[in-house]
């Protein structure tokens, strides 16, 4: 918490300034009630009208600096709350951007996206009232007090038993509030995600006729919202008048003791009306304060969630790439290693979890393709995610042209592989923009040569061309079509290692198989293709079969059929039986 | 549902919001929603009424006591006057403290109210309506704007009335006491709300300028950190972070011009607050000591201070109804759009009269169908299948032709724009939606499982079974072993969306779902996409038990599910251009033929 302090270091100046100049109006906004007593006891009777207009004048003028004071204030104040705000979205998504592929799986989009905004801001906003008015209230609280001991000390014994009485009281209700108010917080969450869940279904609870059911679900979650929001209702409706009462009962108290002062001489009216008038002013800052205790809570808690995102630990950090450039390092040594080798390779995603890979051990040579098969969750994109170094192994090593992937300087070993993720991800803007993300200054030829090798020329055809444009997250593109564009992103970063992960499952099998036709065009480029059916991979020079995490056989297809159990079971299941009808082209 | 439905929709079609010629209108169907808190209104009203009374009456009863202190007459009178204060600040606490409550209760009531209303209109809706609107824009009409709405509301109730009912007490007591001093406090204050509607005018558009490059903002870090994985292994962490820190400088600007400019309206109304107070204090002052003059009236010291007191109380109201009409504009722009769903006219076209629906055998028609997402943008022409008792349907054809449409129109999704689909003879439009619909049961592409344990999930469609009937149901999907082997088995909390289950493991699911339910017919929209083809060959054994007798529709590109159809639809361009058997297809050498050699 305390380490997002350093976010206004920058900004001492503002840090010192807004307070003070606070400070200063409320100094000013003390002096006015002696003034008007100064007045009532010496004007007045004195019949001295130029004194009045005196202190009338010395009236206006004290409004004028009070009022330069406090816009110099919140000048300050907001520009040192927005600098700090500015800063920590900068850290905070950088942040993001450094986790690891293990971190992202464990914190999760919506959580980061959340520290992002609206923590971001209640914690502008805790800051900026903090330096406007945390130290206002006080100062007027104790100010008033200060000048009543001025005044009269019998008096002035009143205002301090006042203050502690509203502090113990205002800082009860607001403290009880704000956890009322979180947990109306939390009702809020659930109905949100209850109305999220009821709209992704729609389909599914109108096919099983459930309407009635999620309805119910949802009045209850509705009901418990409703709850929780006037439990915290019916405590914070008691703030305003319980100060109210108590002030005033007070301001009785102190009109009683002033006209036994008065009586003895020890004090004038006017000092009486100035008395009253300071406890006014405490009523009015008090009720101020105790709403700003529940900004700053706000903004406290806010702050924990950020700086608990900040200080995670995630031995795995990258740093930041703009890889884009491929660096041609084609030494002797790499010329001559295997391109990718795995060796006894063992990988968990957290200590205690099981084995997801286990001994995986095997080599390819540069320009060969290797077809992954296995079940779901037999560990196929794990495998290929451990290429890039995007997961640290457990056991053993993965070698990228000769050297271990955790040792190579993550900005090269980037730029060496093009993947294309299971799910395919475009980003908002064109089609261009998109093929170009891991090569920023292709050229247009080598955007059309990826798109006819990925087949998605009738794609642009029907989207009008390079410059269409991309929806976020892509919906205007059929799955299908996602994944061939995907695809063409991998190539046109002109990767020596090409990952498909599973890019093939919603196309029709002519695309699927023109695909694989294009790709076997490609030269010097080793290609690792993952996939359900056998037909997508049976053509590689590999084909590692996984089953549950293990090697269940590595060769080449026919060899496969032979002594592989596994595979022969999958390829019989896909209704590739002796027929062999449609067969291999 | 697949995606490639979108491709026919414009997507992410957001309201039109035309907010002056709405505006009234908005403003009475709020009032005809609270009409049933009138009483309470009322109530919430006097409340208001005699606050500010007893508010106003307490400053002129201590205005008294000090005169009787500057007089030093400490009689029983002046100890009665004492107690007189303590009685009124003891009313009006308690009845600020009623009409807080009563305005909470209001409150909550209809926002819990309209909520609900909303989520029932939303379950009525045609799918296509569902389709075309961002999810995302329905879900903040329901959540964050009516939240909105409730706080913009309560604090109208509670500030609003009090407001305006202290100006008002407060001039009325104010021209009692001194007409001269009062108009001249009336004449300046207007300067307040002069300055006040000044600085509000002025940031309304810096605050629009911040909240759309806030906006952008959000759009942009969404985008990118929900595709972290691709944007580091493209290695674009950099270029992205720039992009981020551009519009990041930017919202710091606009941020730093609308909140400084938005914060000077307490200042600036305080200053004309202060003026006032020192006009006051000066004049009146006068008047006191000319005991009495043509020009100002009497006064004594004790009023002078409640004056004082007054012009202090008078100018807050001003102040908190500029605060109060910006968050009632907004509340009143967030009722609008959550009214704009309650109040929608589209209604999924439920059957008049229907009929009770017979046990069906199972015999499905579609008789000469038109159908289109888009007037004038045809996707089906005049598609006839008859499909008999038992058979299991295969439909095959490239990406986009139709596949997904049929679908849709057969769990009556969406009502085709003409012809018929018919069961038993029947047409299906005869009986209610629901019935209908139990008639299918359906797996989609994407699978759908809402927050709650396995079990609940598995009981969806069939709440009332038994422990033994769900386990056997588990155990013919071949779920059962991998939820025996979760944290809590059958009831481990699966999170929202099932995100603690493999995609394979919730496919399994949403198939043991429809085991357990049992219904007559079967719609399988590639159903076992992301389940593993070992898994599968023992779903497909399960599958075939329940399908026997049954009539099904399988969307598949297994060319194992395809020829053992009974009957395959091969769909193109939107209509079915060849259907038949496997073998009559391969011998009819047409565009089947073409797809399954290439394959």
């Amino acid at each position: 918490m305390r380490d997002l302090l350093k976010y206004l270091k920058d900004y001492k100046k503002e840090c010192v300034f807004a307070p003070l100049f606070k400070a200063l109006e409320a100094g000013f906004e003390l002096i006015v009630p002696l003034v008007i007593a100064h007045m009532i006891d010496d004007g007045i009777p004195a019949d001295d009208g130029k004194l009045i207009v005196r202190c009338g004048l010395l009236l206006i003028v004290l409004g004028f600096v009070g009022f330069a004071s406090a816009v110099i204030a919140q000048y300050f104040a907001a520009k040192a709350a927005v600098g700090f705000s500015t800063k920590l979205r900068h850290d905070l998504f950088e942040r993001s951007l450094r986790f690891s592929f293990s971190k992202i799986d464990e914190i999760g989009t919506s959580t980061l996206l959340t520290r992002l905004t609206s923590d971001v801001s209640s914690v502008q906003a805790g800051v900026n009232m903090v330096l406007r008015l945390f130290l206002r209230s006080p100062y007027i609280v104790l100010g008033a007090t200060i000048m009543a001991f001025f005044i009269d000390l019998k008096s002035a014994l009143i205002f301090v038993v006042l203050i502690v009485v509203l502090f113990l009281i205002v800082f009860f209700l607001a403290y009880s509030n704000i956890g009322l108010l979180e947990k109306a917080q939390q009702k809020l969450d659930a109905v949100t995600a209850s109305v999220r869940e009821n709209l992704s279904g729609t389909r599914v609870i109108r096919a099983f006729c459930r309407q009635e059911e999620r309805r119910q679900d949802f009045a209850g979650k509705n009901r418990e919202l409703f709850l929780a929001q006037k439990k915290a209702g019916v405590r914070s409706a008691l703030l305003n008048p319980i100060t109210y009462v108590i002030i005033n009962l007070f301001i009785v108290r102190l009109v009683r003791i002033g006209a036994v002062q008065v009586g003895n001489g020890v004090l004038t009216a006017g000092q009486v009306i100035a008395l009253y008038n300071y406890m006014s002013q405490i009523l009015i800052e008090l009720i101020k304060f105790a709403n700003l205790l529940i900004t700053v809570n706000k903004a406290l808690s806010g702050g924990r969630r950020i700086s608990a995102v900040l200080a995670m630990q995630d031995p795995d950090e990258t740093g930041l790439t703009a890889g884009t450039e491929k660096t041609d390092t084609n030494d002797e040594k790499e010329a001559q290693a295997p391109a990718i080798s795995f060796e006894h390779v063992s990988m968990k995603y957290h200590e205690t979890a099981d084995e997801v890979l286990s001994d995986i051990d095997f080599q390819i040579k540069m320009g060969e393709t290797l077809g992954i098969i296995g079940g779901t969750g037999a560990g196929k994109s794990t495998l290929a995610h451990l290429i890039p170094g995007f997961y640290p192994v457990t056991k053993g090593r993965v070698l990228v042209n000769g050297s271990d992937v955790r040792e190579q300087d993550q900005k090269e070993l980037t730029s060496l592989v093009g993947i294309a993720m299971q799910k395919p991800v475009l980003f908002s803007g064109t089609i261009a923009d998109n093929l170009r993300l891991g090569n920023p200054g292709a050229e247009e030829e080598e955007l059309l040569q990826a798109v006819r090798l990925s087949c998605c020329e009738e794609v642009l055809k029907e989207h009008g061309g390079l410059n269409a444009e991309v929806l976020q997250g892509g919906k205007n593109f059929s799955g299908g079509q996602r994944q061939r564009l995907c695809i063409a992103r991998a190539l046109v970063k002109n990767p020596s290692i090409l990952i498909l992960d599973d890019s093939f499952s919603a196309l029709d099998y002519v695309t699927d198989r023109k695909l694989r036709e294009h790709l076997r065009e490609l030269k010097d480029i080793t290609v690792i293709m993952i996939s359900q059916r056998t037909v997508s991979i049976q053509d590689c020079d590999h084909i590692l079969v996984l089953d549950d995490g293990r090697m269940a056989g590595f060769g080449t297809h026919e060899e496969l059929l032979e002594n592989c159990n596994v595979y022969r079971q999958i390829y019989h299941s896909q209704g590739r039986d002796k027929e062999g009808e449609g067969g291999r082209s | 549902m697949s995606m490639h439905l979108y491709g026919y929709m414009p997507s992410g079609k957001v309201f039109d919001n035309d907010r002056n010629i709405k505006k009234s209108h908005v403003i009475r169907r709020v009032l005809s929603e609270e009409k049933k808190y009138l009483p309470l209104l009322i109530l919430s009203f006097l409340l208001a009424v005699s606050t500010v009374t007893f508010t106003l009456l307490l400053p002129i009863r201590i205005g008294n006591a000090i005169d009787m202190i500057c007089e030093r007459d400490f009689s029983s009178v002046f100890y009665r006057c004492l107690i007189h204060c303590a009685i009124l600040a003891l009313l009006a606490g308690i009845s600020q403290y009623l009409m807080n409550l009563i305005n909470n209760h209001v409150v909550y009531n209809s926002v819990l109210h309209i909520r609900e209303a909303a989520f029932l209109r939303l379950q009525k809706f045609p799918l296509s309506y569902i389709d075309s609107h961002a999810g995302g824009d329905l879900l903040s009409r329901l959540t964050s704007d009516a939240e909105q709405f409730a706080d913009g509301l309560l604090m109208g109730f509670t500030q609003l009335f009090t407001g305006v009912i202290t100006i008002a007490g407060t001039l009325i007591f104010m021209f009692s006491m001194n007409v001269a001093i009062t108009l001249i406090v009336v004449v300046v204050t207007p300067l307040s709300i002069f300055v006040a509607r000044f600085i509000s005018k002025h940031t309304y558009d810096m605050f629009r300028v911040q909240s759309a490059q806030r906006g952008e903002q959000t759009a942009l870090a969404d985008e990118m950190l929900s595709n972290a994985k691709v944007v580091k292994a493209y290695g674009q962490e950099e270029k992205v972070l720039r992009d981020f820190d551009r519009i990041n400088d930017e919202l710091q600007k606009s941020s730093l011009k609308a909140l400084f400019f938005s914060s000077l309206t307490n200042p600036s109304t305080r200053f004309v607050n202060n003026i006032v107070y020192a006009l006051v204090a000066c004049i009146g002052a006068v008047a006191v000591y000319t005991e009495s003059s043509v020009l100002f009236g009497s006064l004594s010291v004790g009023i002078l201070t409640a004056f004082l007191s007054y012009a202090n109380q008078y100018m807050k109201p001003f102040n908190d109804i500029t605060s109060v009409i910006t968050e009632l504009q907004n509340a009143i722009a967030c009722a609008a759009r959550v009214f704009e769903v309650i109040d929608d006219e589209t209604f999924e076209n439920e059957t008049d009269a229907p009929l009770e629906m017979p046990v069906v055998s199972g015999d499905v028609e579609l008789d000469h169908i038109d159908f289109s997402y888009i007037k004038g943008q045809d996707l089906i022409r005049d598609l006839n299948v008859c499909v008999k008792n038992g058979m299991k349907v295969a439909i095959v054809g490239p990406t986009g032709c139709g596949k997904t449409t049929l679908i849709n129109l057969l769990m009556r999704f969406y009502d085709p724009d003409a012809g018929k689909i018919l069961i038993d003879q029947t047409d299906i439009a005869s009986y209610t939606l629901n019935d209908s619909r139990r008639l299918f049961g359906m797996v989609l592409q994407d699978t759908w499982l809402f927050d709650g344990t396995v079990r609940e999930n598995i009981l969806f469609g069939k709440p009332d079974a038994t422990e033994e009937e769900m386990i056997e149901a588990a155990k013919l999907s071949h779920a059962h072993s991998f939820i025996r082997r979760l944290k809590d088995g059958y009831d481990t909390q699966i999170g929202e969306d099932g995100e603690m289950l493999s995609q394979g493991q919730r496919q399994l699911l949403c198939i043991t779902r429809l085991m357990l339910n049992k219904p007559p017919m079967l719609i399988l929209d590639e159903a076992t996409s992301s389940i593993d083809t070992r898994t599968e060959i023992r779903i497909q054994q399960a599958f075939r038990t329940l399908m026997e007798n049954k009539t099904a529709f399988i969307v598949a590109h297994r060319l194992s599910t395809i020829r053992d159809a009974d009957l395959i639809l091969v769909m193109k361009g939107g209509t079915i251009i060849e259907q038949g058997t496997h073998e009559s297809l391969m011998k009819q050498n047409g565009f089947y033929a073409e797809l399954y050699r290439l394959a």
